[in-house]
């Protein structure tokens, strides 16, 4: 399956013959789990691993949830005090799969930014990076839809404000908002089908995780050198990789055990920190919350959908160019779409020959300032849209896209990359050998 | 270096930008509530007496009606010996469908819901607000003071200046802890509302802070049982890491030495 020569999986006993010829299942995980991995990989390659178990808490606990929840506009909000009270163990599961939430994301966040930095995503890796944006798509859809559930007010909220942006769309926005819905507002209808997706779309991400995997076993993994494994023999590739069990599964067993240290404690001392309050009121259609805000992980393009008003000038001069069908609205939930896809289209953004951000002395300064970036775009969008607050987010949109449209294609041409060591095991030796 | 300078920019950006921003923030006291922090525990004598300030009080307008009354007699919580509990249940009616006719409730009914319209229920009440979200508004100061849903129940019983007024054709209550300024209820608590059984203290603030310690319990009835499994858990886990960071060190160390052995010559 890999591009880097490596041993295989050789049946020796008779069963193991049999079966190999009917069903090569034991030589696919072999592969798999021997996979020759860059032997000078850093921690930050270790959010893959917390990614995949975050996957497996959450659809563990959420099936358990979902025998005890009932999705209904009348008892949803009491079945989920039901599980905090009466099941057992109910208010460990919940908490456990609220906050797993946070932790998906804060991992698939860190995850995302190494593969910025490093140049994970530039070829032949591409594929490898769509994948893992899509499934960033559907960990998206599958949060929000999960939020609907406890039928709070900013679950009910939160889905008015969210598929009212589909409304914004010229023409067709009401009938697809509808379409939606299942009918004009959020209502029971609403609720079922979010309940149904949510329980489907995790699915879909384990599929979309094994061919996310399966594409970077093909390329082989990145590192943080951006140099490419050597293939010209199994000798040498050995001199610059070792096999993923044991020494990749133990690293990363230890720093999941790290991450989960503290995740548990979070969940045991502080379950509520993450979440907002207004979510323990149970939805009310009478009454808006004085601030509608969606959970931390969807602040950043938040802010940016709201950052566009109707007096910034790129929105009045979309207007005027439209006719008038691409009002402030529309134009928000295009950049907040848009804020998306310049990240997915990165690949073919970034023009510099240099894979790893280690070796480009200017582009460091520019992702560094992305990631301040990110957080300012957070604050911004958990902030209220008066004052200071729509510039502070209209500055940081427009870093966004100009960080990912202008600096990345323009750096390649101007920039003079520093020359990376000649192979990883120069790397790996330079790191841990004798100065 | 990249680390420190990314820290001082965005150090910088906060403070830059803070001068720009009022803090809108509403005051709320803080204060030292016995379940606060890891090792934080209720204190059933307190919970009691909120209960009771809770039935005498609270109860006249609100309802609790998420919380069965069976958990009065949970351990962790109120521990009210199972014949208080029945004797609890007993005093408020519910309605039997099969005999069409209004029944004591038994301790395995809930609570009864409010009397009122305009009064929440209080089952998740001291988890459904906050007391704190500053520095500019980032959350931050709620990793060391808590979430702050209790001090702001406290702040709203206490917080009452006396001043009314009439809109609409209802009355109003000034009061500084609540967002708007102006309330809807009338102040409840006033010193020595209910006299309590082992002599503690009546007053206002102690009645406040007690029946806010049981509207904690009430949202929030497993927090012992939460944190004990919270410590269980970092305790097993810190236990797992050591191990595997050992063993980590232990299989890259020849992979290391090879490294250095390789390098040995040169340099």
């Amino acid at each position: 399956m890999s591009g880097i020569p490596h041993d295989h999986y050789e049946p020796k006993t008779g069963f193991e013959k049999w079966l190999h010829s009917r069903l090569p299942i034991v030589g696919l995980v072999y592969d798999t789990i021997m996979i020759p991995t860059p032997k000078n990989l850093n921690w930050m390659w270790i959010w893959g691993i917390v990614l995949a178990f975050c996957l497996v808490l959450q659809i563990v606990t959420g099936i358990v949830l979902a025998m005890h929840y009932t999705p209904h506009v009348d008892l949803a909000f009491a079945s989920v005090e039901h599980i905090m009270r009466d099941v057992n163990g109910g208010h460990m599961l919940r908490y456990l799969h609220a906050n797993g939430a946070s932790l998906f994301f804060i991992a698939v966040y860190i995850h995302i930014f190494r593969g910025l930095y490093y140049g994970s995503y530039k070829a032949p890796r591409e594929v490898t990076w769509i994948i893992g944006m899509l499934i960033y798509l559907a960990m998206m859809a599958t949060a929000f839809m999960g939020y609907v559930l406890p039928w709070g007010q900013m679950s009910f909220w939160g889905a008015t404000v969210i598929t009212g942006l589909f409304g914004a769309i010229p023409f067709i926005g009401e009938s697809i908002q509808h379409w939606l819905l299942g009918g004009p507002a959020v209502d029971n209808a609403t609720l079922n089908r979010f309940f149904s997706l949510h329980y489907l779309l995790p699915f879909v991400i384990a599929a979309l995780v094994a061919i996310h995997i399966w594409a970077f076993h093909t390329t082989g993994n990145g590192n943080p050198t951006g140099v490419e494994v050597r293939r010209g023999s199994k000798e040498e590739a050995e001199k610059d990789t070792l096999p993923f069990w044991p020494y990749f599964v133990i690293k990363d067993l230890f720093a999941l055990a790290v991450v989960l240290l503290v995740f548990f404690a979070i969940v045991g001392f502080m379950p509520n920190y993450l979440g907002e309050p207004d979510n323990y009121i149970e939805a009310n259609p009478l009454a808006t919350p004085a601030h509608i805000v969606p959970e931390w992980y969807f602040l950043p393009f938040y802010a940016i959908l709201r950052a566009f008003t109707a007096d910034v000038w790129v929105v009045q001069l979309a207007n005027w160019v439209s006719f008038g069908i691409i009002d402030a609205k529309f134009f928000g939930v295009i950049a907040m779409f848009g804020a998306i896809a310049v990240m997915a289209l990165v690949p073919w953004l970034d023009t510099s020959s240099m894979r790893s951000g280690r070796f480009r002395p200017m582009f460091k300064w520019w992702f560094a300032l992305l990631v301040i970036d990110f957080l300012v775009l957070m604050w911004g969008g958990s902030r209220p849209t008066t004052g200071i607050y729509p510039i502070i987010s209209l500055i940081g949109a427009a870093y966004w896209f100009g960080y990912f449209l202008v600096i990345l294609p323009l750096l390649g041409v101007f920039e003079k990359p520093d020359t990376p060591p000649a192979t990883i095991e120069d790397d790996f030796n330079a790191h841990y050998g004798h100065h | 270096m990249f680390k420190k300078l990314a820290i001082t920019a965005v150090a910088a950006l906060t403070l830059s930008v803070g001068g720009a921003i009022a803090n809108e923030e509403t005051h709320t006291e803080d204060v030292d509530f016995s379940f606060e922090g890891p090792f934080g525990t209720y204190d059933q004598n307190q919970l009691q007496r909120g209960l009771q300030v809770y039935t005498e009080v609270c109860a006249s307008c609100h309802g609790m009606k998420f919380v069965p009354i069976r958990t009065l007699g949970d351990e962790g919580g109120p521990n009210l010996p199972a014949d208080q509990v029945r004797a609890y249940a007993k005093q408020f009616e519910i309605y039997d469908a099969e005999k069409d006719e209004m029944v004591p409730r038994k301790p395995s009914d809930h609570f009864p819901e409010g009397t009122y319209d305009g009064a929440p229920d209080l089952s998740l009440m001291a988890k459904a607000r906050k007391g704190y979200e500053g520095p500019y508004g980032t959350g931050m100061n709620q990793l060391f003071r808590g979430i702050g849903g209790p001090e702001h129940i406290v702040s709203i019983l206490t917080g009452f200046t006396g001043e009314e007024k009439e809109e609409a054709g209802k009355t109003f209550y000034e009061n500084h802890a609540f967002s708007t300024g102006w309330i809807s209820m009338p102040p409840p608590l006033s010193g020595e509302d209910v006299e309590f059984a082992d002599g503690s203290s009546n007053d206002m603030r102690h009645e406040a802070e007690d029946v806010t310690a049981f509207l904690m319990w009430a949202a929030e009835p497993k927090m012992m049982d939460r944190k004990k499994a919270g410590f269980i858990a970092v305790i097993l886990l810190t236990m797992l890491s050591v191990l595997l960071y050992a063993t980590n060190k232990r299989l890259w160390a020849p992979v290391k030495q090879r490294a250095k052995d390789e390098t040995s010559g040169e340099s």
